[in-house]
């Protein structure tokens, strides 16, 4: 085990069941022995209020880690691979169709290094990892956690064994191997491949992100909430709409509003939490809807394997959370879900993956439904990048018009596709 | 039935760090009882006071979650395997 130097200032206290409140040290364990509660991460918020305030944030890097003191590492040495303080986009054109006034977009498609919100999560794990003496770290993944992990871990020089269901996209498997873990495709869906993993996890002495590490991992997530705030002029939004599938980043984006809250870098106010799911598999949004405070583990059927939990970890705490804050929890079809990529894409120029795409349907069913006022300033959260599923999309969105080069074959391709262009507009008026 | 268990590193305490056992029942409660017997206080640390099981413990006979099957009513054969796996986050 090497040795990690620790840094006077850090402010993380320990560990502590979420459910029934033990204590244990700030180890690679995520389970409680006594409840089986998951274990979260402690902090000394006295301390975090002591050493930060807006400008120290604003001087620090351009960085998921200009929040660092809220986060559950104790090392001088962080993995900084410029993840995170992605675009916040006030939208203009897509905030008009849904009939809202003051609508963002959180867009971590293009977040670095691997273009998922996922870069966030592995950033803390992988440096908690290597705190913690680890060589050897792996994950179970839908696509994205993979990606990056596999893409962290050949930047922090640490040895990489990844899990995924053999039935990935293309895009999320080769954009795993490039990296060059030992990627494992098993035979399976995501719960299978988490469930190998977790006796994987206890065989093997590797740290696993989202299962030995899944305290600090899952902190990472926060990072949403706390760029957000920070990106509105540190002001809260009142109503966040974010993609569900283990509950975890739903979750932890409410959890960075409070911690704002509680060391005094903004003022309390409420933020409605409302959660989206592919209707192919949304074991939360059935329970929120039929008003259970348990979830129903189901199997996933859908085009938006990223978010395609079946059994969901935190889904009880999502549920909570939604109904808490008067959110709401919805849940699309994969017809839709084409549709809101499209949308998305049209209205505002970005190419977001189909989990992004089921944010955006349901944003827009919440709409329709009036289950968001037109006033309240929205925040959407897109999380992953379009390229990384083009197979979902490919279908639906036309084909170039092959011309030969000459002005000629050119201006007939041009009549043909403005009268092409008519007839559609006369149909879609009818 | 004579069934294996495979035990979560959370409960390794109870079973003297031994990742399996070899065990009886007719049914996952009974393999949780036959599990008590031979490794005192573990039921309480799977089933609450109610004595249904946590919300965050996954039982899976041969990778098969029980809550697709029977629960803990879920019959066992010979020879079949069972896991005990804590709710586990990511994507």
């Amino acid at each position: 085990m090497t040795q990690v130097s620790v840094r006077s200032t850090s402010t993380l206290k320990g560990l502590r069941c979420r459910e029934c409140g033990e204590a244990y040290p700030a180890e690679a364990r995520h389970v409680c022995e006594f409840c089986f509660g998951p274990l979260e991460a402690v902090y000394d918020y006295d301390a975090i209020r002591a050493l930060t305030t807006r400008e120290s944030i604003a001087a620090g890097p351009h960085s998921i880690w200009r929040y660092r003191n809220f986060l559950p590492v104790t090392g001088e040495q962080v993995i900084d691979v410029g993840t995170g303080m992605t675009p916040l986009i006030r939208s203009h054109r897509l905030a008009r169709q849904l009939g809202l006034k003051a609508l963002y977009i959180k867009n971590d498609a293009v977040n670095a290094p691997s273009l998922s919100f996922k870069d966030r999560v592995v950033s803390v794990a992988l440096t908690r990892a290597r705190e913690l003496g680890f060589t050897t770290v792996s994950c179970a993944s839908t696509g994205n956690l993979a990606n990056s992990t596999a893409a962290i871990a050949a930047q922090a020089g640490l040895e990489c064994y990844i899990f995924i269901p053999s039935d990935l996209e293309a895009g999320k498997v080769l954009g795993t191997l490039v990296y060059g873990p030992q990627v494992m495709a098993v035979e399976g869906n995501y719960d299978q491949v988490n469930r190998l993993c977790s006796e994987v996890a206890d065989r093997h002495g590797w740290g696993f992100v989202n299962i030995n590490l899944r305290p600090y991992y899952s902190e990472g997530s926060k990072t949403l909430g706390f760029e957000v705030a920070e990106q509105l002029g540190w002001q809260l939004p009142d109503h966040v709409v974010a993609p569900i599938a283990s509950g975890s980043l739903f979750t932890k984006i409410h959890k960075g509003f409070q911690e704002l809250i509680k060391v005094g870098l903004v003022e309390d106010k409420p933020v409605r939490m409302s959660g989206a799911q592919a209707t192919g598999c949304s074991p939360v949004s059935q329970a929120f809807r039929e008003g259970r405070d348990f979830i129903s583990p189901v199997k996933p059927s859908t085009i938006a394997k990223s978010i395609a939990i079946g059994n969901p970890a935190d889904g009880v705490y999502a549920i909570d959370l939604a109904r808490k804050t008067n959110g709401n929890i919805e849940d699309v079809s994969d017809a839709e879900i084409i549709e809101g990529i499209k949308l998305l894409a049209q209205t505002e120029g970005i190419f977001t993956e189909t989990a992004g795409g089921t944010t955006i349907a349901v944003l827009k069913k919440l709409c329709e439904q009036g289950k968001i006022r037109p006033d309240e300033t929205t925040v959407v959260y897109i999380t992953g990048n379009g390229l990384k599923t083009q197979e979902a999309i490919s279908p639906y969105v036309g084909e170039p018009l092959h011309i030969d080069a000459s002005l000629e074959s050119f201006e007939r391709a041009l009549e043909r596709s403005r009268t092409l262009e008519r007839l559609e507009w006369q149909q879609t008026s009818v | 039935m004579s069934v294996t268990v495979l035990i979560p590193g959370a409960l390794r305490k109870l079973t003297n760090d031994s990742p399996t056992l070899e065990c009886t029942g007719a049914n996952i409660a009974e393999v949780i009882d036959a599990l008590d017997r031979s490794c005192p206080g573990i039921k309480a640390r799977l089933c609450g006071e109610n004595g249904e099981l946590r919300r965050f413990v996954n039982f899976y006979v041969n990778s098969e979650d029980i809550r697709f099957l029977q629960g803990r009513e879920t019959q066992l054969h010979d020879g079949d395997e069972v896991s005990i796996v804590p709710a586990i986050a990511g994507g």
